[in-house]
């Protein structure tokens, strides 16, 4: 086949994603833990060790790990460009990833600075393969889209987190002062840059398709993503470099809050607007995703008008209520038909028959997902609630806990019945 | 008789420039065929929704034999190739075919599930099926079948569902 054909092929083998959509749910339940065991320590301060190992966990355990997956599955469909040899790289950077991660919770949580050296050379060098492929893979796609450029300014923002994030690692080794300075930038790039912005360029195209919405304003998508780029831009040369005046600095993020804010708002208006009216718990969990984000933003107005940022609560809203719902909701649809359509095409290889083939309602049921859906919201209410009450942590943890052995046990019974229908 | 989806279906009130416009209208439009199926078949309205069913089939059958008759077939024969990306496509109609039959027997034997099932599976494949040719099947024949466009709109037009 010549190379266009090879593009519209139908993604990378199924193992591909699903390694790092089953190890998601692993890292999210050792966050969990930890919020049990440390209950209230847990959540009294950004800086605490152990709540910098929660939030890794989160954010690079579980977020990170299902973008990085779901990158590798998206880019052929929305962007028409598959990551070149896509096998091999997903066994190179999986464990580079997950031996990371690992390391730096570890490191985090005061482990020494063996553990940080080993996570900055890990992750450095697991992020470098992302980076690489799905720039390679950018580069070549043919879609005019403004997807692509949503997800190259966000491959480019991780680049800036991960940079950020190893030279604040390193502060901890010694090898340098500690740059905490920076940590404010950190947490910039990689929420609104990487997050904000691919789970934007993805939405463009996802939200559409799966509610058969119309699609965003063109002007919106058309902005949004390069202008949000442009100010985080701005914001970070005044906050970190002194370079632009304060005021032009504040101005920044409180435009870059208007276009967070605009985001949750549109999609909210163009699922409104859907024409599919049947419930759906992937709507439900974006829905949730869209009102935290919301929250987050409204959250930081008033905390900044009244002088006190409420750090661990906007932390909460963002990663567990916007973040992580939007990816969860993602995976109920992303799984059941990656298995659907690999045991389709697998069985007509074989030449076996497709009417054994299971659709999409029956690989993972609708119950258990609505079920896993309560629980998750539970947690975030509970984990909204030990933000400001940090001796409702530990409960809060056991909701999370629960939530994301639901999730995993979902995701794995998938796999098992794509490994049996395989067989059979 | 012209039945009122196959207009809605075609696009045919607005001008049409390219592959792209004519085709991607279509496939909107096949979209909202099939919420409205699904909101028939959940609200247990067998009558409604073996119709609606019906009309949703037809416009994909007819979009399907509209690509593969005739846009397909000038590509292929513009790139002097049947393995390249219409291959592709075409390999992904006979998937969707399969699900149009669970779904016709799913409405036979009034299975609410089944239907559901297999529609929500359809809608995804379908989804990214569309996605791809309208990213980068349609621009590429915008390009190469450029010449004959208004021939190939009317031979378009002339395609039925069966």
């Amino acid at each position: 086949m010549n190379p266009a054909a090879l593009s519209l092929e139908q993604a990378p083998p199924i193992s591909v994603p699903l390694r790092f959509f089953l190890t998601a749910p692993v890292f999210g339940a050792t966050a969990a833990l930890l919020l049990i065991i440390f209950g209230g320590d847990a959540l009294t301060s950004r800086w605490a060790p152990v709540t910098l190992a929660v939030t890794h966990l989160l954010t690079l355990g579980f977020l990170a790990m299902v973008m990085v997956g779901a990158v590798q599955q998206l880019l052929p469909v929305l962007v028409g460009s598959p990551v070149p040899r896509a096998k091999w790289v997903s066994r190179i950077m999986h464990p580079l990833l997950t031996l990371g991660i690992a390391s730096l919770v570890a490191g985090l949580a005061g482990g020494g600075t063996g553990l940080m050296y080993g996570a900055i050379a890990l992750l450095g060098s697991g992020f470098l393969v992302f980076v690489a492929v799905t720039a390679s893979s950018l580069l070549r796609a043919r879609s005019g889209h403004f997807t692509v450029t949503a997800m190259a300014l966000s491959i480019l923002a991780l680049t800036i987190t991960v940079a950020l994030g190893l030279y604040l690692a390193l502060g901890y080794t010694g090898a340098i002062p500690m740059a905490r300075q920076y940590t404010d930038l950190h947490l910039g790039w990689g929420f609104i840059g990487w997050v904000v912005l691919l789970l934007a360029g993805v939405a463009y195209q996802v939200v559409p398709m799966f509610q058969i919405t119309p699609d965003y304003p063109r002007p919106l998508m058309r902005f949004l993503t390069p202008g949000l780029f442009v100010l985080l831009g701005v914001w970070s040369l005044g906050r970190a470099m002194a370079m632009v005046p304060d005021v032009i600095a504040t101005v920044a993020a409180g435009l870059i809050a208007g276009g967070v804010l605009l985001f949750a708002l549109a999609t909210v208006c163009v699922q409104v607007r859907r024409k599919r009216r049947l419930p759906d718990v992937t709507l439900d969990f974006w829905r949730l995703a869209m009102a935290s984000l919301a929250a987050v933003v409204l959250t930081w107005a008033v905390g900044l008008t009244l002088d006190k940022l409420p750090g661990l609560l906007l932390g909460v809203l963002f990663i567990v209520g916007f973040a992580m719902s939007a990816v969860n909701g993602m995976l109920y649809k992303i799984v059941p038909f990656l298995v659907w359509l690999h045991l389709n095409n697998q069985r007509q290889i074989a030449g076996l028959s497709l009417v054994g083939v299971p659709n999409m309602r029956k690989i993972i049921p609708e119950p258990a997902m609505r079920w896993q859906f309560r629980v998750q919201a539970g947690a975030l209410v509970l984990l909204m609630a030990a933000a400001v009450w940090p001796v409702l942590t530990s409960p809060a943890g056991l909701l999370l806990l629960l939530s994301m052995v639901w999730l995993g046990w979902n995701l794995l019974g998938a796999l098992r019945l794509y490994r049996r229908t395989l067989r059979a | 008789m012209r039945l009122p989806y196959e207009q809605a279906c075609r696009g045919e009130t607005k001008t049409m420039n390219s592959f792209s416009d004519f085709m991607g209208g279509d496939h909107s439009a096949c979209d909202a065929l099939y919420a409205e199926a699904e909101r028939a078949v959940d609200s247990g309205d067998w009558n409604v929704a073996g119709k609606a069913n019906d009309h949703f089939l037809n416009a994909m059958e007819r979009h399907f034999n509209m690509e593969e008759q005739v846009l397909f077939a000038a590509f292929e024969a513009a790139q002097g190739s049947t393995m390249g990306p219409t291959q592709v496509m075409r390999h992904e109609h006979s998937q969707m075919r399969q699900l149009f039959q669970q779904m016709r027997d799913a409405v036979a034997e009034k299975d609410v599930d089944a239907y559901l099932g297999a529609g929500e599976t359809l809608l995804i494949l379908m989804q990214q099926h569309n996605s791809k040719e309208e990213q980068i099947l349609y621009p590429m024949t915008d390009q190469v079948l450029a010449a004959e466009r208004e021939e190939l709109f009317k031979q378009m037009e002339a395609v039925t569902a069966e």
